[in-house]
Parts: C-alpha cells; structure tokens; sequence
C-alpha cells in the first residue's frame, strides 16, 4: 500500500513545492532587486511584504482574459500552457534527495534537454499566434537563440555525463562523493550557465521579450492568467536550471552535518539569487553579438572542453 | 568578459549598502518651509483677514481652480464673500502665491491631502482660513495700505505722512 501511494506523494511534494517556490520567486526577485539597488521592495503586504505573492496571483488571476480577435486562437490559448507544462515536466527527473525523484530514467540529461528543447514552441508559438509583428520578431529571435544556445548547452553537459559515465542524473550525483564536478569541469560549468541563463530567456539574454525594442515581444498580446503562466514558465525555468547546475556541478544533495535536500535546496536556491544578480547587473547585448558569441565562442569552448575531457578519461583508462 | 565580471561584483556590493528609500507613512522626508503643498489663507498679526478678494491669485490661476466673490464689512474693508479651491483642479504651481499683494494665500509644505471622493478636494473660505499669519509674521496689510476703513483713517498707516491739502501749497 504505501510503496504504491509513495510515487504520488513524491509527486505532490515536487508539485507542491516547485510551483510555490516559482509564485514566491516573483517576491524573492522584486526583493532582492530592490537590495541590489539600495531599496526596500515590496515590504507592506504581511511579514517582510510576503503576502504580495497572494495579492499579485489575486490580481493576475482576476484580471481580464482576453484573446485578441486577431489572434490564431487555439494556438494562442496553447502556448503558454506548453511553456509551464514542459518545465515541469522536466522536474520528473531531478532527484531532489537520494530515492527522492518521481523517474529515475537512466536517459536523465538528455529528457532535460528536450524539455528544454520543446520549450521553445510555446514562445515562437506565442509569437506567432498573437499576428502582431512585434511578438513574431520576439518568437524568431527566441527561436534563433534557443537554438544556438542549445548546441552548446548539450555540449557542456557532457563533460560531466563522461566523468560519471552515465546520462542518470542520480549517478552523476553519486560520482561527486570526492569531488565536486564543478572542479575538473570549470569551463563546462560556465558555458552551462551562460546558456542556461539564455535558455531561460533571462536578462541579459531576454532579447525574445526586450521590454525596450520590442515592448514584450513574444507576450505583448497576452493578458491576465495566460501572461501569468509564462512568468510562472519562466520562474520554473530558473529554479530547473539552478537545480541542474547544483546536480551536475555542485554534488546536488551531497553535503556534510545537513540534511540531503536541505543542501540541494541551499544550492539550488544560491544560483536562483545568481540568475537574479545576472539581471540587476548586466545589461542586454545586441542580438548580432548574441549569436556570433554563441557560434563562434561558446560552442568551440565547448567542443574544445569536451575533446580535452575526453582524452582525459580516455588516458585514465 | 571581465568588465562583466566586475559589474557583478560592483552590483552585490550594494547588498551591503545603505537603502536610499524613505519609508513613508513612519518616516517622512524633509519638506523645505518654502514647500508648495496645501494652499491657505493667512490672517493678520492681529487677526483680521487679509485677502481683499482682488481676485489677481483667480486670474493668476493657470487651471482655474480658485473662485472667490468679493464684498465690503461695514468698517469699509474688502472681504471674500466666499473662497474656494478646486484641489482636484490644482496644479500646485504657487502663482496665486506670487500674485497675491497681501501675503495672503500662501502655500505650505503640507501634501497629504488623500480623498476617496473628488468632490471633498473643494475646500472652502472655512478649510482654508488659518489662525495665524503663516510665513510673513509682521506683515500687516491694512496697516501699510494707504487705503481709509473704519478705524484707520488716511495719513494713519505705518510710515505714511499725514496727506497734503494740495490747496495750500502755493509756491
């Protein structure tokens, strides 16, 4: 009875907890925005301003929902839900403790990698669907950079998947008992979060919604509950990034005196504010220069990394 | 790449920096004395009103927002009838202050002024008047006017000379 129920509690805590933590996230940015600025935030609604989360899901929630007549409109309704459904998915393979995970796949990486992959529809959907030119200049610029971005992210993973001889996500964190991956895999690490950061279409790598060129490209036409769910996406999409970075290259829950998941958590949570610095601290560069540093930077680093780590454990061998 | 770096750095130094925002209803910033907030209208050291219901600060007004109606006390001075401010209307721009030969409308470093309802921005004569004679203290209109009311009598205002029977002068 209980092994037959503990599959679903482990996927109503997962649940639970990565869609709380992504609506919390919208207060955990506005706040610490506002440190890096040298103000306060959002402070008035409850204890340290925490009940701005119920007051901000209220308003988008009870906000209008409207469709443009203009708009594609099955497409429409269909694009933010892809974004929010594929992050979560994604969430079915990260072990959040050892013998904490809904799916233990022995292909963990690469279903990240085409849930992530599989993102982009939503937002060259969204694009396209809304008919306006400005979402669809935000749809193919997403589209491009995603693209781009992807090659390389998959290559810097695979330093790691080679350490550990292995794409399950559990043993990649098991092979980190001595030493952390980030160590022999420095390089990996940084080219990982640089296009984990473009994958989320985060700053400074929003140009898909570049508020000041293309007002909020690919969601311009979306109101209420819909622009809701493409925030929450994008939030889960943070909290999933970080969440791979302490795994691959942090020993995931692996930690000394605390419990398992309170080390994930404490790691996953540090990259979340680290994505959050990115935004208050860099600015957006031009597209142009967006797609040659992913072509012909990144994705040699990454090709160059994953032939010296190669011969490395070749040599070992 | 590393001017990157350093911009990181340069921005999660301000964690520990010190916060510029003013919480506002528990503390409040320093308003200058000369402050343009609430409109009043001030009276004399001893008492008396001092607008003369000239109506300069009405024309003055860019937004039309004062309307006064000017009448005579039996003592020969000029009063407004009534007095009243749209303050949903104003613009806070302090030309009637500028324009008034009296002192008497002054603005004051006063802003929270918050209504629900629109038409509780109209104040009138009533919620405008104050005790005391705001930023001029000594300045007492009808004592250096050289106008007669009851009371004070030509040649009687501060610094003025008894007026000329012009007749006499021969030369």
């Amino acid at each position: 009875m209980t092994s037959k129920l503990l599959p679903f509690l482990v996927i109503a805590v997962v649940l639970f907890v990565v869609l709380n933590l992504s609506a919390g996230l919208i207060w955990v940015e506005r706040r610490l925005l506002a440190l890096w600025q040298d103000r306060y935030g959002p402070n008035r609604v409850g204890p340290f301003g925490l009940g701005q989360i119920v007051a901000d899901s209220i308003k988008l929630f009870t906000k209008e929902d409207w469709i443009p007549p203009f708009a594609d409109k099955a497409v429409f309704v269909l694009a933010p839900a892809i974004v929010v459904a594929t992050a979560l998915i994604s969430f079915a393979v990260v072990p959040f403790a050892s013998g904490f995970v809904i799916a233990d796949l022995n292909i963990g990486i690469l279903f990240l990698l085409a849930m992530s992959s599989l993102g982009v529809y939503s937002v060259v959907l969204a694009g396209w669907s809304s008919n306006n030119k400005y979402s669809l200049l935000g749809g193919i610029r997403a589209a491009a950079q995603m693209m781009s971005y992807e090659v390389f992210m998959g290559l810097a993973l695979l330093g790691t998947v080679m350490l550990a001889g292995s794409f399950r996500l559990t043993d990649i964190v098991e092979a980190q008992r001595g030493l952390w991956f980030v160590v022999p895999q420095f390089l990996g690490f940084v080219l990982f979060l640089i296009a984990g950061v473009a994958e989320t279409r985060r700053l400074p790598f929003d140009l898909a919604e570049a508020e000041s060129e293309l007002i909020a490209g690919f969601h311009s036409e979306y109101s209420g509950m819909k622009f809701g769910m493409f925030f929450v996406g994008e939030y889960i999409g943070v909290i999933l990034v970080s969440a791979i970075i302490s795994l691959l290259f942090f020993g995931g829950w692996l930690g000394p005196l605390l419990p398992p998941g309170i080390w994930f958590a404490a790691k996953t949570m540090f990259f979340i504010c680290f994505f959050i610095l990115l935004r208050a601290a860099l600015p957006r560069p031009r597209f142009d220069q967006l797609m040659s540093w992913g072509w012909k930077v990144m994705l040699p680093l990454a090709l160059a990394n994953l032939l010296v780590t190669g011969a490395v454990v070749l040599a070992r061998t | 790449m590393l001017s990157l770096v350093r911009s990181l750095w340069e921005v999660f130094r301000h964690t520990f920096a010190k916060r510029v925002t003013v919480q506002y209803p528990e503390q409040k910033a320093y308003l200058a004395p000369r402050y343009r907030g609430r409109i009043v209208l001030t009276r004399d050291p001893d008492g008396g009103e001092r607008c003369v219901a000239c109506n300069l600060c009405a024309v003055a007004c860019p937004v039309d927002c004062i309307s006064l109606q000017a009448t005579e006390d039996e003592h020969g001075r000029r009063y407004p009838e009534f007095f009243r401010i749209n303050f949903s209307r104003c613009i806070f721009c302090g030309y009637c202050e500028e324009a008034c030969p009296t002192y008497a409308i002054q603005l004051t470093p006063d802003t929270e002024m918050g209504e629900y309802k629109r038409k509780n921005l109209v104040y009138e004569k009533a919620d405008l008047m104050i005790d005391g004679p705001g930023k001029y203290p000594d300045y007492n209109f009808w004592q250096v006017a050289g106008v007669a009311i009851g009371g004070k009598d030509k040649g009687q205002a501060e610094n003025e000379e008894a007026p000329t029977d012009i007749h006499s002068l021969m030369p």
